[in-house]
């Protein structure tokens, strides 16, 4: 049975995750926020919830893969045609070895959100696959391809890193 | 390669192993098999470690906040009896105004509000709302934003407006540039409303003018125009008919209410309208009519 103090207790962790999931403390809050506010609003079903962490980071999976869908400023890879953005000359090496934050901002959002609940929030592969709606293979194989691709861009061996514009 | 190894005792060792070795999801036999495993394979170990070295640095990056004080309105929301009635994002962008379009099914009496006679009063009669192709969603959006606008801008002492009358010639030139028509303020001084200026907004559609009017109490008026019909509804009704018997007219006036902002609004041709002001509904009734009949003129 969850009460008052036990979703307060979630506050942390769920800005834990929200924040390295965002990278923008008050978008990240928002989005826990809104996680708080559809938990309420399902409080009803609290009943028949087995495990509260995985429920309550599957609300925040939703809100946060339809808050990504909803189009906000629109930002373009660039590419060829682009004109150059002048960038700081201090960026001495095109392969510079990035950290850790820029190179998980640059995973797809379904590896970086495996990644982030087995490593930060350490949750059971099971878990994550509840929590995600996704089968456990798929958690593995992400995470897999997720792992290696932060590796690729911290060592400098990954792609170019693609600078983006906001049109 | 490596056929002799693992030993056949051993079962084979997937990548999904490896990653339940790094995240300690193993049964410790398992773990001492895979450590073997790795022992002869040092590009494999190394990988494993990079991982390893993420999971450190991320919980370096990122544990942090757990020990910060988070906002009050987290803590907020996940209290209870905190749950607000409409989202908090909605709450926050009307900054507590709160919605309360008059439903068109209900309708209401302004026809014995204002005075009787000419074309102002039969559009009024014809104000039968939600009949003209006007959808009460979209609709309602453009009052809302006319109201919003208003109560932005209306108590702001120093810039309520970007162009003052004083440069009237100025506003008109400019707005009617930006809006691609003639945009010129109506008179209100019978109605006791003094032209305060006017600016540019940015509408659902496209660009919008807002002028700005004043009476000698001090309370303020904003007429908000939209040359882009679509944003407050389609002006061609279905019923053809009926319109084309109200000369000259589009839509008939409609009624919202956003907290204290009274708005009438209503299409006429190619504009949509919005009156908004705190002033009392029959008055905004009147100064509507007023804005219709000279608006509506050919200058």
């Amino acid at each position: 049975m969850q009460d008052d103090a036990s979703l307060l207790s979630w506050v942390p962790r769920l800005r834990r995750y929200s924040r390295a999931l965002v990278n923008n403390r008050d978008d990240a809050d928002d989005l826990v926020q809104d996680t708080l506010e559809r938990a309420w609003a399902k409080s009803n079903l609290w009943g028949g919830v087995a495990d509260m962490r995985a429920w309550l980071f599957s609300i925040m999976h939703n809100l946060h893969v339809d808050g990504v869908r909803r189009p906000r400023l629109h930002t373009v890879t660039m590419d060829d045609d682009t004109p150059e953005v002048p960038v700081a000359p201090t960026q001495t090496d095109r392969l510079a070895v990035l950290d850790l934050q820029a190179a998980l901002d640059l995973l797809p959002v379904e590896q970086k959100e495996v990644l982030l609940l087995v490593t930060l929030e350490d949750m059971a592969y099971a878990d994550v696959a509840q929590a995600l709606g996704i089968p456990i293979g798929t958690v593995m194989s992400r995470l897999s391809r997720g792992r290696e691709r932060l590796r690729g861009l911290m060592e400098g061996r990954a792609e170019p890193v693609r600078l983006k514009v906001v049109k | 390669m490596n056929t002799d190894r693992p030993p056949p005792s051993i079962p084979p060792v997937t990548e999904a192993d490896l990653h339940a070795f790094v995240d300690g999801r193993l049964p410790a036999e398992r773990q001492v098999e895979i450590a073997a495993y790795l022992a002869a394979r040092p590009e494999d170990a190394q990988r494993l470690e990079a991982y390893r070295a993420h999971k450190r640095e991320l919980h370096a990056l990122f544990d942090p906040v757990l020990d910060e004080q988070p906002p009050q309105r987290l803590l907020k929301s996940a209290r209870p009896r905190a749950v607000p009635q409409t989202p908090w994002y909605l709450q926050r962008l009307a900054a507590g105004i709160a919605i309360a379009v008059i439903s068109g099914a209900t309708g209401w009496g302004l026809r014995g509000g204002l005075p009787a006679g000419g074309d102002d009063a039969g559009r009024m009669a014809a104000a039968a709302p939600a009949e003209r192709g006007l959808t009460l969603a979209s609709a309602g959006g453009f009052a809302q934003r006319a109201a919003v606008a208003h109560a932005v801008y209306s108590p702001d002492p120093r810039r309520p407006v970007e162009v003052d009358a004083a440069h009237e010639d100025q506003l008109v030139a400019w707005l009617s540039k930006r809006m691609g028509a003639p945009m010129k303020p109506p008179y209100l001084q019978a109605q006791g409303y003094t032209l305060e200026g006017g600016r540019l907004l940015p509408g659902g559609q496209g660009p919008v003018a807002q002028f700005m009017y004043r009476n000698e109490l001090g309370s303020k008026l904003t007429l908000y125009v939209s040359n882009d019909v679509a944003d407050v509804g389609s002006a061609a009704g279905p019923d053809k008919a009926l319109q084309a018997s109200v000369k000259n007219t589009d839509t008939a006036f409609r009624f919202a209410r956003e907290g204290v902002v009274n708005v009438f609004y209503w299409v006429d041709g190619p504009f949509g309208y919005a009156l908004s002001s705190d002033a009392d509904r029959s008055v905004l009734a009147q100064v509507s009519a007023e804005v219709y009949r000279q608006l509506g003129t050919p200058r």
